[in-house]
């Protein structure tokens, strides 16, 4: 395996490990307001969260700055070339992270309506964005010759591409209600388990379409691959465990159903890395906008030996906040509350 | 306005407005993880209480720190797409390694110490912080190895091919002598701004403690304890910032004689070469100001650390450009560089001459009961932040017209695909979104810097556990 591929395949890994960790992140952003009835109810569900989703997120930064070391050529073309869309997202990304740490701070019922608001709307806005660019890359937008892109921001809503957002939203409301379901007690729990079950079977179905046609997007052929079927089979396996109300499988195979759901587009993209609706002779492909071989390397010896150490104490931390969260924690403890942090 | 003024302005609005917090945060986190540390060692629950009370400031401003870095992430690729292409070979490695190496690092341990103080012994929940700190320090080394290469290019080749510089020393970008200085430069930096910033919170809480007329606690008392911490980083903080800035001025002369010569207006070569103090009038149509109270031989010494050193003026070197380069005007804003240097350093005068006072009152046990000390302290607190903005737009304003200099111009790195409109609205959408988030955080840190740290808790004995924070 050369360099270049090897690189491509860290980018798949560090997107696909942003999606199934910040992925019931988002769910929970989303569905904090539904499965908590009450301040001490969407306390609860937040707290799921509380120590988690900052170092889940970094997985997003270091996908976008390991595409400008290894692949300058495609950052460069995608951000640009998704430009309003990127801002629409870093909007999604700054309300959704400050509304965490802002939304305890105040006294008032309309300070925290607000953060609900805008911790919701940014994270509904997040995969969906992100699922409609991670889509144009592999349908394909105007680029030119000169590997730079021509269309406009309308160009961008490909139907494909907005049918990604929309499964990757839906895949997060899956995700982060078995994720709710596993990380409370009582009757968040119950509302969790509840509304597992009532995503599960369109989450399924959208998954499906989406797959069949990622395949046709593709043109590989006539059997779906391996990771294709894999997700298929990992969406209905969710929906069925989250019925039965067995917790902690249900969270793994809505883990293995969004990693091989994002893991599909990239096996369908190689070698490309954005396709041109242009021409093809224009696509952008991990050869024609990789690093050298030395930038490369180097990067490779860094992510050789500090990965193991970032995913050890990654799994440390979940490991320490391993326990349920009890909504009466809230409840007892409101007015004194420690609300630092 | 084209795409490139507003391309332009909108990263160095984003820019600065980012670099108001990671200063404030990497200092804050090290005096955090210091009152932690005093608490730990000697069991005075005043420092468990400082120490969460100061905890609440950090997270706060890490908060917007961190989201205001996601966009500079983005925004490289979004409007300077020819400048990612070109030098992404090289630039790129820093900004990776500093997510691997140490955002993960800040972020994970932020988490464990805001809501592990019940769930970790004590020991490793201090060294969490430490984390935290060591985590936020590291980050900014990377981005700073990262600028530094814009400023003086190391370690790459240009690749025959392509025509773009290629990445062929990692030692030599990690070793840049602008990286290395400069970057001491923004520790220092961070440490002045963190330790001005606990100043004036700690003076307005003792204020209260002599003002009859508000109902103040003992628990206001304390704060000496964090004002004499600041006090004590503050000083040597100032002064090393001050000398090794002076040392980087040394050796960006070297590497970058516009920036430098821009910085005292100096048009013509001179040896030896004075310092003016102020000046009136000066920038590119006015190559003669009126320059008062000039020092002699100090620009000699601060560009070259020699008596009588000479400095290339401007126009010298703006022909010399012209005859490696090709044709343009390679000198910088002038009037920026000229002032932004003198607020910069003056700034730093008056908060050294502050941190003396504060010293010389704590040693005769009066800073207490100095309100004109107290008073000023508070009054203290943005010239941190005015400081660390002038000493960015010196830096980075002195590099124009290049983008990486003497590789590419600016111009040459914008997004080819990107016109006007699309720029105006996100820079428009950016301004709007910072100055909401600017109320929102002022607003939050008055309210906490104020409130009342409450009665001691009863975690004096060490078997009983801290209790947790939430959101």
């Amino acid at each position: 395996m050369t360099l270049v591929s090897f690189w491509y395949i860290v980018i798949a890994v560090l997107w696909t490990g942003f999606f199934v960790l910040e992925g019931f992140d988002l769910g929970v952003g989303m569905l904090h307001g539904v499965v908590g009835r009450d301040e001490a109810g969407k306390r609860a569900a937040i707290n799921t969260i509380g120590p988690l989703w900052d170092g889940n997120e970094v997985w997003l930064i270091v996908a976008g700055a390991g595409m400008f070391a290894a692949f300058p050529g495609w950052y460069a073309t995608m951000f640009s070339g998704l430009y309003l869309a990127v801002v629409l997202l870093l909007v999604g990304l700054i309300v959704r992270g400050v509304s965490f740490e802002f939304r305890g701070k105040g006294e008032s019922d309309r300070w925290r309506r607000t953060w609900d608001v805008l911790m919701t709307t940014g994270s509904l806005l997040v995969p969906l964005l992100i699922g409609v660019g991670l889509g144009d890359l592999l349908h394909g937008l105007p680029i030119d010759r000169n590997q730079e892109y021509t269309g406009t921001f309308w160009d961008l809503l490909t139907p494909y591409g907005v049918f990604v957002g929309l499964t990757l939203v839906a895949l997060c409301l899956l995700h982060g209600s078995t994720f709710l379901a596993l990380k409370t007690t009582g009757d968040v729990r119950a509302r969790a388990i509840r509304l597992a079950r009532q995503v599960a079977p369109v989450t399924g179905i959208a998954v499906l379409v989406f797959v069949i046609w990622t395949h046709v997007t593709a043109q590989e052929g006539f059997l779906p691959n391996l990771v294709e079927v894999a997700a298929v089979l990992a969406v209905f396996a969710a929906a069925w465990l989250a019925g039965a109300g067995r917790d902690g499988w249900a969270f793994t195979a809505t883990t293995f159903a969004m990693a091989t759901s994002v893991l599909s587009v990239f096996v369908a993209l190689y070698p490309r890395v954005m396709v041109s609706s242009i021409d093809p002779a224009f696509d952008l492909t991990t050869q024609n906008t990789a690093a050298g071989s030395y930038a490369l390397g180097v990067m490779t010896v860094v992510a050789v030996v500090l990965f193991p150490v970032v995913i050890g104490y990654q799994v440390w931390t979940y490991y320490v906040f391993r326990e349920r969260v009890r909504p009466e924690r809230f409840r007892a403890s409101r007015g004194a509350a420690q609300t630092m942090g | 306005m084209n795409q490139l003024d507003l391309a332009r302005i909108q990263f160095a609005t984003t820019s600065i407005y980012h670099f108001l917090f990671v200063p404030l945060t990497i200092g804050l986190a090290f005096l955090t993880a210091i009152l932690q540390t005093a608490w730990h060692r000697s069991g005075n629950s005043d420092y468990l209480r400082l120490t969460r009370f100061f905890g609440v400031i950090l997270v706060i401003n890490i908060a917007v720190g961190v989201v205001t870095g996601l966009v500079q992430e983005f925004q490289f690729g979004m409007d300077w797409s020819a400048y990612s292409r070109t030098v992404g070979d090289v630039f790129g490695a820093p900004l990776a390694m500093e997510g691997l190496a140490a955002f993960f690092l800040e972020s994970t341990f932020l988490g464990l110490w805001i809501f592990g103080w019940d769930k970790l012994p004590r020991r490793v929940h201090l060294a969490t912080i430490w984390i935290v700190a060591f985590g936020a320090a590291l980050s900014a080394a990377f981005i700073m190895a990262a600028n530094s290469w814009m400023q003086h290019p190391v370690g790459y080749a240009i690749n025959p091919a392509t025509g773009r510089p290629q990445l062929d020393n990692i030692w030599a970008v990690l070793t840049n002598p602008v990286f290395l200085w400069g970057y001491l430069h923004v520790l220092l930096a961070s440490a002045v701004t963190g330790s001005v910033v606990m100043l004036a919170i700690s003076a307005w809480q003792l204020r209260r403690v002599r003002d009859p007329s508000t109902n103040s606690s003992p628990a206001h008392a304390m704060f000496r304890l964090t004002a004499r911490l600041s006090l004590i980083v503050l000083l040597p903080a100032m002064i090393f910032a001050m000398f090794v800035g002076s040392e980087l001025g040394v050796i960006e002369a070297r590497y970058q004689p516009m920036k430098i010569a821009a910085a005292e207006a100096q048009w013509q070569t001179c040896r030896p070469c004075s310092f003016s103090l102020f000046q009136i009038g000066g920038g590119k149509n006015d190559q003669t100001p009126t320059q008062l109270i000039e020092v002699p031989h100090l620009l000699s010494l601060l560009a070259t650390n020699s008596w009588n050193g000479q400095v290339i003026g401007l126009n010298e070197l703006n022909s010399q450009y012209q005859r490696q380069y090709g044709p343009g005007d390679y000198v910088p804003n002038v009037f920026v560089q000229y002032w932004s240097m003198r607020v910069m350093a003056y700034l730093a005068a008056l908060l050294g001459l502050l941190a003396v006072w504060g010293l010389w009152l704590m040693w005769r046990g009066r800073m207490v009961g100095s309100s004109w000390f107290l008073r000023a302290s508070i009054w203290a607190l943005p010239l941190p932040f005015v400081m660390n903005t002038a000493g960015w737009m010196l830096t980075e304003s002195g590099r124009q017209p290049w983008i990486v200099q003497g590789v590419q111009l600016t111009r040459h790195g914008v997004s080819p695909s990107i016109d006007t409109t699309t720029v105006a609205i996100s820079l428009l959408v950016f301004l709007l979104l910072y100055g909401a988030l600017a109320i929102v955080d002022i607003v939050l840190m008055a309210r906490y810097a104020r409130r009342d740290p409450g009665p001691a808790p009863a975690t004096d004995t060490a078997d009983v556990p801290v209790p947790a924070s939430s959101y």
